[in-house]
């Protein structure tokens, strides 16, 4: 069995909008990779800096940020492409939790499998952690996925996470790749009842 | 009670449980490209596991591949690097590879189809997003991550929780001028971009009915803009004569067993949706986006939103956007100068995107100062062009006619846009830096757009500049 992911804690970082797209979060010229190595520097890259390399003022930019584990975002986040170069260069920048208004399906699963939760709050709730997190780069945040609650200071907002999701993470399987081979033998019954796998 | 083809596609193909709830769904055909999958073979011998069905494997090279010199090794040695990679990746798992010699090389969305790989009733997969193109032939066909192309070439399966359904109506004709591309682009307007989270589309009515295979592509291709994993439309005749004799299609007797078996798969006429929608085709007009969203949009005669009566959220997204764009809030999209304009894609990079532009442009030329390159979808489009003598109608015209390629629609090759140039374009994604530039802009529009806005050098309605309106 894989690590339990039951809760994440950390300083956390708020990088504000609806609708981030993961063109945004990993631009596509840093794909020409062929393994997923070093991308963590590369992440929200051309919002962090300018064409010539300096850095622009950036949340994630932030030296009083270095080193938060939890992004905070909108609704909608990670839509668009579905590279998983987006949750890698996010994971490999540092972060091991997300939490949004909403997330897109593909990059929500792709975090999963990548043992990095991803929960949703309700809007005034994020609203709140938000304002929270922009006024003191310190404040602990704990994304507890187990009881589903996001929780800073004194505060406990009630979280979301589909149960697919919440049962692969806090039970350890949150990589299928295990119990997808178990399958075989269910895999090969189910193909052999589909003449365009058998025909070929 | 009958069921949506979503519903007898997923049990046909549903393997089992698994702990966490989702399905074991079993993956008919695997698609694969030079920059999702590399990762996903480097897993796959990590973990000393091989691919379980080559066979139903099939791989092709398209966004990094240049578009005008194809010389390898190609100017770009990471890109070049990449195409290697997935040579000896084919090769070592025994993966069918339509290269860059096969003259079957394109666009993954364009290939599958034009190959007779994409058939009814299947289910399909590949690390790309715009894989809902293929549902255009009733197959359920889905954009994954690497790790889960890890998990179909190990399997042939992946983990998925089941989707909704939302049935997508449009009903009456379209007024002359308007295509597919604005159909599109008007449903992802009213209905937002993350209107579909969690939903399969399934696009019915007159106009779908109508509509010609690469039409409904079109259509299909932009679920994901619209935040629906997949979309599709219920297989018909028009699927079965479009399939018919295609490398990959069945042939004599397995034919007729298999046009049988796919019209079984098309939605039962009492099945019920989670979800209904109806609109209008007579309400739809040319469209265009002004934002960087693909929700973002408006009629070729409407004018850009304005600020009043919005809520703080709302603002701060349209000022985020206008500030991008560098437009001002209510003024006309006719009109905004353009600098490039792009025809191509998995969207509009097919025989008859070109074909109806060529029907057009004929006498005309590109403004002055404007750069305007048509980029084919596969090799193959790209042949049916030159035998019709469409790329001479082009280059006539005073565009630049490419190879096959995504080209500028993600700019992984050398096609990119310089500084805050905009760019009228025939493709799928207006984000942010999305044509190679930080600071460059798109405005999505349908190829005819496209190329009535490479005449005027700016924004334009094609029913004015090519009489569209009279046909
Ligand atoms: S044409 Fe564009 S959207 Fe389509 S597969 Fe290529 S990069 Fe993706």
């Amino acid at each position: 069995m894989l690590p339990p992911i039951t809760q994440v804690s950390g300083r956390a970082v708020h990088v504000p909008g609806n609708d981030i797209d993961t063109d945004r979060i990993i631009p596509a010229r840093f794909m020409k990779c062929v393994t997923f190595e070093g991308l963590g520097e590369y992440a929200f890259y051309d919002v962090r800096f300018e064409q010539d390399g300096t850095p622009k003022p950036h949340p994630v930019n932030a030296p009083e940020r270095a080193g938060a584990s939890i992004l905070i975002s909108g609704m909608n986040f990670g839509c668009g492409s579905s590279r998983e170069h987006a949750p890698q260069a996010l994971y490999r920048h540092g972060f091991r939790a997300v939490v949004a208004g909403s997330f897109a399906e593909i990059f929500f699963g792709n975090c999963t499998t990548l043992a990095m939760p991803c929960v949703t709050l309700a809007e005034a709730d994020l609203a709140k952690l938000a304002a929270a997190v922009d006024a003191d780069p310190s404040l602990e945040v704990t994304v507890d996925v187990q009881a589903k609650e996001v929780r800073y200071g004194k505060m406990v907002l009630s979280a979301d996470i589909p149960d697919t999701a919440h049962a692969a993470l806090v039970n350890g399987r949150w990589d299928p790749i295990g119990e997808l081979l178990e399958g075989a033998s269910n895999v090969d019954q189910t193909a052999s009842r589909l003449p365009y796998l058998t025909n070929a | 009670m009958g069921k949506s083809l979503f519903e007898k596609v997923w049990e046909a193909h549903a393997v089992r449980r698994l702990s966490n709830g989702q399905t074991q769904l079993l993956i008919g055909t695997h698609l694969i490209h030079e920059v999702t999958s590399p990762q996903a073979f480097g897993m796959l011998r990590d973990l000393g596991l091989t691919v379980k069905f080559p066979h139903r494997t099939f791989a092709t090279v398209d966004h990094i591949v240049p578009t005008d010199q194809r010389q390898e090794p190609f100017s770009d040695p990471l890109a070049d690097g990449m195409i290697k990679e997935l040579r000896r990746n084919a090769q070592e798992f025994g993966i069918t590879y339509f290269d860059l010699a096969s003259g079957r090389q394109g666009i993954v969305h364009v290939v599958g189809p034009e190959q007779g790989i994409t058939q009814p009733g299947t289910t399909i997969a590949c690390g790309d997003s715009h894989t809902a193109t293929h549902g255009a032939f009733g197959a359920i066909a889905f954009g994954i991550g690497t790790t889960q192309v890890r998990d179909v070439l190990a399997t042939q399966t992946m983990a998925l929780s089941k989707l909704k359904v939302r049935r997508i109506e449009v009903s009456g004709s379209l007024r002359p001028g308007v295509y597919a591309k604005d159909v599109i682009l008007h449903i992802i307007k009213k209905l937002g971009a993350n209107g579909g989270i969690g939903y399969a589309y399934e696009y019915g009515g007159d106009v779908f009915d109508k509509m010609s295979m690469e039409e409904r592509m079109t259509v299909c291709n932009m679920s994901i803009e619209g935040g629906a994993r997949c979309g599709y439309v219920n297989p018909d005749e028009k699927t079965y004569a479009y399939l018919k004799g295609r490398p990959y299609s069945p042939k004599d007797t397995a034919w007729d067993e298999a046009v049988e078996r796919w019209k079984g798969f098309a939605s039962d006429p009492d099945c019920t949706y989670d979800d209904h929608v109806v609109f209008r085709a007579e309400d739809i007009a040319p469209s265009v986006t002004w934002g960087i969203s693909p929700d973002q949009g408006a009629f070729i005669d409407e004018n850009i939103p304005t600020f009043v009566g919005l809520d703080a959220a709302a603002t701060a997204s349209l000022k985020e956007a206008l500030e991008y764009m560098k437009l001002a809030p209510g003024t006309p999209v006719k009109g905004i100068p353009v600098d490039v304009c792009f025809i191509g894609s998995c969207t509009n990079g097919r025989l008859s995107d070109f074909r109806e532009v060529a029907a057009h442009i004929r006498g005309t030329k590109v403004a002055p100062g404007v750069k305007a390159i048509a980029v084919p979808g596969s090799q193959i489009v790209d042949q049916l062009c030159r035998n019709e003598g469409i790329d001479q109608v082009f280059t006539d015209a005073g565009w630049e006619w490419r190879e096959a390629g995504c080209s500028m629609c993600l700019a992984m090759n050398p096609d990119k846009l310089i500084g805050d140039q905009l760019c009228a374009s025939s493709s799928n994604r207006n984000f942010k830096g999305r044509q190679g530039s930080p600071t460059g802009r798109t405005i999505l529009m349908s190829p005819v757009m496209v190329a009535a806005a490479a005449i005027e050098g700016k924004v334009a309605d094609a029913r004015e500049v090519f009489d569209l309106a009279l046909v």
